[in-house]
């Protein structure tokens, strides 16, 4: 794409400046809302733009937005800037290099809901940007964009920076609630859901960093603007986290409904060394293994197409894995991830995937035996359904899909098994 | 006595005003990245401290602790060197560049080297896969990537480090 709407930085030189940023009509729209529009006309302009959350569950954000009940006070946002999926690095490249423009965003979903406070919670890995971000907060304070009375009005923001401490669990809405309030970062049983309960037990919006970054451009430019990029029941573009086996890994904004095709091949600049490749996982490490056979390269990659072939879009962090992958030992990867993520609140998780790590252990030593994939299927089964977040659900969607797609792979590992698992 | 509150007051004033002021609690991770600051770990006084700061107790603060990985509870060495090895850096030779860092540094994953200046650690994910091989490197109450790594990059960095102990030392003296 030529011209970007969210990675703007890559065509505009210091757009993580103010006056560089207001020069190409940054803040305008945030003070067209908060001065000439009612929050409903805000929060009706997002949902006509048929904007969905990029955090990974693609959740229509205006509808999001219109369920804060208007009888408990006071209302918060959070901007879900804990971004941890293997793979995915879109929200870091807008918060290092445009990040007035997420945080216009975090601002105007703030008027929308009448919130007077909102919060950014960061994943404590990316220290730098807490601190940068601390700093174009106080420079928006010095420049009257934050504070008491904004453009004259009643209306008041304050915006603060939270860090996490290492927990991919705390990208859980729920779970980055408990954080935020000083708890472990264990995810909550819903309902109630954030937009009745949510921080400190009141009306919250909890946005994902891309999601609000594409605000601003939606409320200056209008809905049926936006409705031009994407398909029709995914408008708008989305940035594609790539990485793997590809010779170009990066992030690249492209609208929803580009092919895995034109990603890899075309941006992406194809698979190194000119191998093969062999499959694609399309939401990091929760996703469940792709085929790549011509059909899926020629998938429109959208949240509706995914569905289509069995996977899910999710952030939309694509790893690439060419011929060279072993996809036994894929799963052992992911699941020691998920293993050393997992919360411990539910049992089945903590468990599962504990198990599920030592026998993928077992299987990649070549100390298994065939009955040993089949414990592992078993393991992943009981997982299933039984736990109160996506993480132990997305933990076995690597484990499973490789058993049942590439089981070859997992043949060639226990084909010969040591005497010491006989014994 | 709060002794963090006394070592560094405008900090804890600055974090407080972040929240609601009967929402204390909230303020416990940034109190603990506070109390690692100098030391580099949270010590028995910290959890002390900051339980009186946040209005908890002295069990919930160290459960903070013993929860996220960013908090230590012990000295293990003044510059943590974590080494993302998750799938897309492992698809990009990130368990090949650990297994070469740690035989340049002469210490296993998990130890410390014997001046007790580097901890060679194996992390998840830290949101830099295009950029693999990639460490970072938590010490001094900062956290700093480095990204596309050599192992003789690694080294420099690591060298550049141990230089800037040696030269605040001198000055300490």
């Amino acid at each position: 794409m030529s011209q970007h709407i969210l990675l703007r930085h890559r065509d505009i030189p210091h757009l993580d400046r103010l006056e560089v940023y207001q020069q190409h009509g940054g803040f305008e729209a945030f003070r067209k809302a908060v001065t000439s529009l009612q929050p409903t006309e805000v929060i009706q302009v997002v949902k006509d733009s048929g904007l969905r959350g990029r955090g990974g569950a693609g959740f229509p954000t205006g509808l999001k937005w219109s369920f804060c009940p208007n009888t408990i006070w006071p209302h918060y946002v959070v901007a879900n800037a804990d971004e941890s999926e293997p793979g995915t690095f879109k929200d870091r490249e807008i918060m290092e290099s445009n990040p007035f423009q997420f945080l216009e965003g975090l601002m105007i979903a703030a008027f929308a809901i009448q919130a007077n406070t909102a919060y950014i919670y960061l994943r404590g890995e990316y220290w730098h940007i807490g601190k940068l971000l601390d700093q174009k907060i106080a420079e928006l304070e010095a420049a009257g964009l934050l504070g008491e009375g904004l453009f004259g009005t009643n209306y008041s923001l304050r915006l603060y920076t939270h860090m996490g401490a290492g927990a991919y669990i705390c990208g859980e809405e729920t779970a980055l609630l408990e954080s935020l309030e000083g708890k472990l970062g264990q995810p909550r049983l819903r309902p109630p859901f954030p937009a009745v309960a949510g921080l400190y037990a009141r009306p919250t919006v909890i946005n994902n960093v891309e999601t609000l970054a594409n605000v601003p451009p939606i409320i200056q430019n209008g809905a049926a603007w936006y409705r031009d990029f994407g398909t029709d029941k995914s408008p708008g573009v989305k940035i594609f986290s790539l990485s793997g086996h590809v010779n170009r890994p990066g992030n690249y904004e492209l609208p929803l409904g580009t092919t895995f095709r034109e990603l890899i091949y075309n941006y992406g600049g194809g698979i190194p060394e000119g191998r093969n490749i062999k499959a694609i996982m399309s939401a990091g490490a929760s996703s469940t293994l792709i085929v790549a056979d011509e059909r899926a390269l020629d998938t429109p990659m959208d949240y509706e197409s995914l569905v289509g072939l069995g996977a899910s879009l999710g952030s939309a962090s694509v790893i690439v894995l060419d011929e060279t992958v072993n996809m036994a030992w894929l799963a052992q990867k992911t699941t020691h991830f998920f293993k050393h993520e997992s919360c411990g609140k539910c049992t089945p998780c903590r468990e599962g995937t504990y198990w599920m790590t030592h026998i993928l252990d077992r299987i990649v030593a070549g100390k298994a035996a065939e009955a040993d994939v089949e414990l592992l299927q078993a393991v992943a089964g009981q997982m299933q359904g039984k736990c109160l977040c996506a993480l132990g659900e997305f933990s076995i969607l690597p484990v499973l899909s490789s058993i049942q797609k590439f089981h070859s792979d997992y043949l060639e590992k226990v084909a010969t098994p040591s005497l010491e698992v006989q014994s | 006595m709060n002794a963090l509150r006394a070592q560094y007051p405008e900090e804890v004033e600055r974090i407080l005003a972040k929240y609601p002021a009967e929402r204390k609690r909230s303020a416990v991770m940034p109190l603990l990245y506070l109390a690692q600051r100098a030391e580099g770990y949270i010590r028995a006084q910290d959890l002390r401290d900051i339980a009186e700061i946040c209005e908890i107790s002295i069990t919930d603060v160290a459960s903070i602790v013993g929860f996220y990985t960013l908090y230590y509870d012990q000295p293990l060495g003044r510059y943590h060197i974590q080494v993302c090895t998750d799938l897309p850096c492992a698809l990009r030779g990130a368990e090949d560049f650990l297994r070469q860092l740690s035989e340049k540094l002469g210490i296993g994953v998990g130890e410390t080297t014997p001046d007790g200046l580097f901890h060679l650690e194996e992390v998840k994910c830290i949101g830099a896969c295009h950029r693999a091989p990639v460490f970072q490197v938590q010490g001094d109450g900062e956290i700093v990537f480095h990204e596309n790594q050599t192992v003789e990059t690694a080294l420099a960095v690591i060298e550049a480090l141990r230089e800037q102990a040696r030269a605040a030392k001198g000055e300490q003296a």
